[in-house]
């Protein structure tokens, strides 16, 4: 006989790319669960500041509950320190959330991007249980396998090894990185079930924040 | 009490022995809903299984919630009866308030995913999957709503949504055909077309229907009625006719 399972795999992608004076984050907008498609038009993005937004794929109970719940955090420091929450606090705040139910896991692979203190792009990437790395691009959930080696091919990020430390933010403008984006989407989307329908696209710079939706294949 | 399972979940609960549903008994079959010009339509049989066998055929799987809303339930039906009793205490108290407001369809699919997810989490599931629809007045203009949320809180809005095997076989229908302005009469043909293909195709589907739909005006169930079945097509009399290697 089948036994409860708490979790479930709804798929999907997540990718951000930041530079030097912008961020670029996407998720596609699939909600799947084994070999059927819930809904075409689901959103995976949260706008949780000004300039900051995570995107997650995983579990989506599990995903919604960690969204929420940042939200609400981030709405309690805003009325205690009477501003908004900067990006690496948010990083810092998302590590936390996640290490808190480190023995029952919240099923979600986040990527985190926004600017940071200086207006610089910033992209945090995580796993299940909340370790977590600054970068200059990411790529998570079932399609990452996929984008990642594009990405590090397309970005040539200085090695992390090198001394001194070199910045990891992408050289690209903001238009290149955007293309890039839609890019490796439309590439995963060929070949990983789990992504597709369509793909949301969210810019922070320094005059706020814009979204945009661009269509996948729906097969 | 069983080998590893239910010990280890008595164990934990202190002392007492507790039981959690580990698997579902009497469970009903798909629901289909969707949005039409003036409101939602929901659609379902009056059949619930005790695994196998058709232990009830005359039970109303949606209901009324509140003004603006109805909820369709599948999987384990005395859950779902539970869930209704949830329902009926949560919108007595917002009765009670005396204020003029009253939870709209948005609101109840929010308090549903709540229950859903929590029971999970507790690891004491309600083996269901919920469909909530209405309609409500709200800043601009009517505002039709659509959502689901199943066993582990899953949620999502759509347009047009089925449980279950309806989500194999009527969602593949409602994606070819479903528009926004569709006429009640157009409605109710299409949700038809979707019961009668899962009549055909889902065992453990009977042919005794609810059609139930929420518009501003409120909430209608119509009775239980039968379709006009067929079961003359040539490819039932003799299915492994021109299907090589089969018997």
């Amino acid at each position: 006989m089948a036994r409860f399972d708490p979790y479930e795999n709804n798929g999907g992608t997540c990718v951000a790319v930041a530079g030097a004076d912008y961020c670029v984050v996407a998720a596609d907008t699939r909600l799947s669960v084994g070999y059927s498609i819930l809904s075409r038009a689901h959103s995976k993005i949260a706008h949780l500041a000004d300039k900051c937004v995570l995107a997650s794929s995983g579990f989506q109970g599990d995903i919604k509950a960690l969204q929420k719940n940042l939200t609400a955090k981030e709405l309690v420091y805003e009325h205690n320190h009477n501003k908004k929450m900067s990006c690496p606090a948010m990083a810092q705040l998302l590590s936390n959330t996640l290490y808190y139910k480190r023995f029952f896991p919240y099923y979600a692979f986040n990527v985190l991007g926004g600017l940071d203190s200086e207006g610089k792009g910033c992209v945090f990437t995580y796993d299940a249980v909340g370790s977590y790395e600054r970068t200059g691009y990411s790529a998570q959930g079932t399609g990452a396998t996929l984008m990642m080696p594009v990405l590090d091919n397309q970005l040539k990020s200085p090695s992390p090894l090198l001394l001194p430390a070199r910045d990891a933010v992408t050289p690209l403008s903001e238009s290149e990185a955007v293309d890039l984006v839609k890019d490796v989407f439309a590439s995963a989307t060929e070949r990983d079930i789990y992504t597709g329908d369509s793909v949301e696209i969210v810019v922070i710079n320094s005059s706020g924040t814009h979204r945009e939706c661009i269509e996948l294949r729906k097969d | 009490m069983d080998a590893c399972g239910t010990q280890a979940a008595a164990a934990a609960a202190g002392g007492e022995g507790t039981q959690r549903t580990l698997y579902p008994y009497v469970t009903g079959n798909s629901v289909i809903a969707m949005k039409y010009k003036d409101g939602v339509i929901m659609a379902c049989d009056t059949g619930a299984s005790y695994g196998s066998t058709l232990r009830y055929k005359s039970v109303e799987r949606i209901k009324a919630v509140g003004k603006h809303s109805l909820i369709g339930g599948s999987g384990e039906f005395s859950d779902f009866q539970e869930i209704l009793r949830y329902l009926d205490e949560l919108t007595l108290s917002d009765h009670m308030w005396d204020d003029g407001n009253s939870l709209g369809p948005k609101e109840i699919h929010a308090y549903l995913t709540r229950v859903m997810y929590n029971r999970r989490n507790k690891f004491d599931p309600l083996w269901n999957s919920l469909v909530l629809g209405g309609v409500k007045k709200g800043p601009k203009g009517d505002e039709k709503y659509l959502g689901m949320v199943n066993m582990i809180g899953t949620h999502f809005e759509d347009n047009h949504l089925a449980t279950g095997f309806g989500n194999h076989m009527a969602i593949p229908i409602l994606r070819a055909e479903w528009r926004e302005d569709m006429t009640f009469e157009e409605a109710i043909k299409l949700i038809e077309k979707c019961l009668l293909v899962l009549l055909y195709r889902d065992r453990s589907s009977i042919n005794k229907f609810q059609i139930a739909k929420i518009t501003t005006e409120g909430s209608t169930i119509y009775p239980p009625y039968a379709l006009k079945t067929n079961w003359g097509f040539s490819a039932f009399e003799n299915p492994s006719k021109g299907a090589v290697g089969t018997w």
